[in-house]
């Protein structure tokens, strides 16, 4: 029997073939990437092109069908690469936005933006966050006001992945400025729609391949086909999306964490102090134990959820504990790796300290540790 | 109106309607026979041989045992059922001195004994008629298993066994004890043998009644061995393999550890939301406490990772794979775990978390054990640091 029971041989080969794409095409580049502060276009097109996008969406799409799992898959193996950044960019996009348009998309929605990014032809970022308005998703202040045929978007976006270089944006807009969180609609914005502009792009501790963006939006005239999904529904729309965010997020800290491991380990066997390797004292060894059973608790709290989500089960109380554990887990792993590195580990030459700078969105992205624990809390009755 | 979690859909993935089955004998049992005596119990110690027999009746001392012995056949999973109702019983002595019987004094000799052996000890243990003890740790080694002193000399159709153990739960009232001694001078770890040694026989004596801390209602024993004479077909599998067969039946007996660990915890959290969603404190309930609230929920992750982790064990035993490093795992984030919800709700509980009358402080004294026994928390990360590689 194989360890992993959650993955069938279709998701091992899976895996072999993006192992193989991230060893040859992306590792290589990283440090280049990261100075220049952005990966590639192209990379959108390779993973369209060799197929790995769309796990969970129907081939007939362009997708590959199957289930979450594929995501898993993707998403561990390009941690690898070592770039949060990377896995960011992608993962917004594949992960993030496109199963919006899969799930509440129209079929000409779904044929207009799917399928072009499945292909990574044309590339989603999805809205939500604001200058003012952060995991308290009710208040936002973005309006979208009906008229005639089309909507007036007007309010501003703040920390969007993929913002600067991205194709469609999904907006979060309050359709129904009394309603709170029961008045908000998500809408499709092109780039180029008049009104519409890129603020600035935001300079971050971390995740420094990915482009991150203040957008503003100053009436922008979008048809009202534009919609996306139910009027007045976005907000539920917006959670149920959160779900398999999270979800993947805690996936990608599982799998960076375990890399960091990886690396500051065999670190740890080549560096000698006080006449043999600093792996060998006691203290450092008993660090890697306890971080690899953090590492090992996470996985199997976040297998057993994939689980449970892709068997229709209610999993919404354990996505929050897989984002608050694997979240926080990963950074405090990343921390106690800096401190075997030493002095190496502040040094912007090793790997290590850039997993160390890129683990640290995580706990607050997606909803901070905070507000998954008074979820938690309010799911449990307490 | 006590305050419980709703029960988990996800658990329809794990267990099936015989599981459930199985689960009610078990907590029927420790609501009805075990629960009601704990208070007597913590005093004056747990009648071993009153209890063991009422559960032999009812099948419980052999969930996975072969039949032809008495016992049940089961696989882990119902392995699982049982420890995780044990974790129920209101005082962690008890269900230590019935994994004792189960899980680390019986496995050896289900698994290498020889027929001699299983129809004189394993199956009354099994019925609940003799008491077990596993008698491993000595007054001068614990975790440090190689530096064991005890000596079996064989003479003749006899070993005769010298020497000296502690801190062995059960080994006040056993009927045998399940002992590893040293039967040979060879360095290295092939040099010892598990023995039954019956606790009738001359020379077999109990040298004191160990007071402790917490696990109050469990006897602990120090044992001397007195030129006692033990017949050569009490020895279990091959002589000078006792101590690989020990790694083996420790794995069973770290493994107890982690349903008991996650399923008290979450009963110490359950007493302490009961408790503070009706104390009222600056006009409200403090379980509306954010701060408590957070803390309360970082726990129950924390017990949901461990549980997830004892039920990929499972699924890994099941398959016939070695899971040494995965229990090892388990074992430290259980002690951990289980401490520090101890700890952590007799803080909610404030000075009435300190009294004696209230459970939460008897968890908080059995709760310390968990990260020492059967594998100190520093041998577990040795355990998982050599197996790494590292």
């Amino acid at each position: 029997m194989e360890k992993e029971w959650l993955f069938d041989e279709e998701h091992r080969m899976f895996r072999e073939s993006v192992r193989k794409w991230v060893a040859a095409e992306i590792t290589p580049y990283v440090n280049e990437w990261e100075e220049k502060g952005e990966f590639p276009m192209e990379l959108y097109r390779r993973a369209g092109e060799l197929g790995f996008f769309g796990g969970g969406i129907p081939e007939a799409y362009g997708g590959v069908g199957g289930d979450f799992r594929y995501k898993v898959v993707l998403s561990e193996e390009v941690a690898k690469c070592g770039s949060g950044g990377v896995g960011a960019g992608l993962a917004l996009h594949e992960a993030i936005a496109l199963p919006v348009v899969n799930t509440f998309g129209t079929e000409e929605q779904k044929q207009k933006y799917l399928v072009p990014g499945l292909r990574g032809e044309k590339i989603g970022a999805l809205c939500v966050t604001e200058p003012n308005t952060g995991s308290d998703v009710g208040g936002l202040q973005t309006r979208a006001v009906r008229d005639g045929d089309e909507f007036v978007v007007t309010g501003s976006k703040m920390f969007i992945t993929n913002g600067v270089r991205a194709d469609f944006y999904i907006v979060a807009c309050k359709t129904e400025r009394e309603m709170g969180h029961r008045g908000i609609s998500q809408i499709l914005v092109e780039k180029g729609t008049p009104g519409f502009t890129v603020s600035r792009k935001l300079d971050k501790v971390g995740w420094r391949t990915s482009d991150t963006a203040e957008l503003s939006f100053d009436e922008a005239r979008v048809p009202a086909s534009n919609l996306l999904g139910t009027e007045n529904r976005g907000f539920y729309q917006i959670m149920h999306g959160f779900q398999t965010e999270r979800l993947i997020m805690a996936v990608g800290s599982v799998a960076a964490a375990q890399h960091c491991f990886d690396i500051t380990l065999k670190y740890a066997k080549e560096r000698e102090a006080f006449g043999r390797p600093i792996g060998s004292f006691q203290v450092t060894r008993h660090k890697f134990a306890d971080m690899l059973t953090w590492i090992e608790a996470a996985r199997r709290l976040v297998y057993h959820t994939v689980w449970l989500l892709i068997n229709g089960l209610d999993c919404a109380k354990e996505i929050a504990m897989c984002k608050v554990y694997a979240c926080e887990k990963a950074v405090q792993v990343a921390d106690m790796c800096i401190q075997i590195h030493g002095g190496y580990g502040c040094m912007m030459e090793y790997a290590v300290q850039r997993i160390w700078r890129d683990q640290r969105i995580n706990p607050i992205g997606g909803g901070t540790s905070e507000v998954q624990k008074d979820i938690i809390g309010k799911l449990l009755d307490l | 109106m006590s305050y419980q979690f709703m029960s988990e859909p996800a658990d329809r993935l794990y267990f099936g309607p015989e599981h459930t089955m199985l689960r009610r004998t078990v907590a029927d049992f420790v609501k009805k026979e075990i629960n009601p005596n704990i208070d007597q119990w913590e005093q004056d110690n747990t009648p071993l041989h009153e209890l063991f027999k009422k559960m032999g009746e009812l099948g419980l001392l052999g969930i996975r045992y072969d039949p032809k012995y008495g016992g049940q056949g089961l696989d882990y999973w119902f392995d699982t059922v049982f420890l995780e109702e044990l974790g129920h019983i209101k005082a962690m002595g008890v269900p230590m001195a019935i994994g004792v019987q189960t899980h680390m004094a019986t496995p050896a000799l289900h698994d290498y004994g020889s027929e001699y052996l299983k129809k004189t000890y394993l199956k009354p243990a099994i019925a609940g008629e003799m008491v077990a003890a596993v008698a491993v740790t000595e007054p001068g080694a614990g975790s440090d298993v190689g530096a064991l002193r005890t000596r079996a000399r064989r003479e003749g159709d006899y070993y005769v066994i010298n020497g000296s153990k502690t801190f062995i739960t059960n080994g006040v009232q056993a009927d045998f004890v399940v002992l590893l001694a040293r039967t040979s001078d060879e360095l290295g770890y092939h040099s010892f043998s598990l023995i039954v040694v019956p606790t009738d026989l001359p020379g077999f004596i109990v040298n004191k009644k160990l007071d402790k801390l917490g696990m109050r209602c469990s006897d602990t024993a120090e044992l001397f061995f007195d030129d006692l004479k033990v017949p050569v077909e009490n020895l279990i599998g091959k002589e000078d393999e006792g101590f690989i067969y020990q790694m083996q039946q420790f794995q069973d007996e770290r493994f107890c550890a982690l349903p008991m660990s996650y399923v008290a915890a979450r009963d110490m959290i359950e007493l302490t939301v009961d408790y503070i969603s009706q104390r009222i404190v600056f006009g409200e309930p403090l379980v509306k406490k954010q701060v408590l609230r957070h803390r309360l929920v970082e726990w129950l992750t924390e017990i949901e990772c461990l549980k997830q982790l004892t039920y990929h064990i499972v699924r890994m035993k099941t398959n016939g794979l070695d899971v040494t490093r995965e229990v090892s795992m388990g074992k430290l984030l259980a002690g951990g775990l289980a401490r520090k919800v101890a700890d952590g709700c007799l803080q909610m509980f404030g000075g009435m978390g300190f009294m004696n009358e209230n459970i939460i402080s008897r968890y908080f004294r059995d709760a310390r054990l968990l990260s020492i026994g059967g594998g100190a928390d520093e041998v577990m990360s040795e355990v998982i640091a050599r197996l790494e590689g590292f």
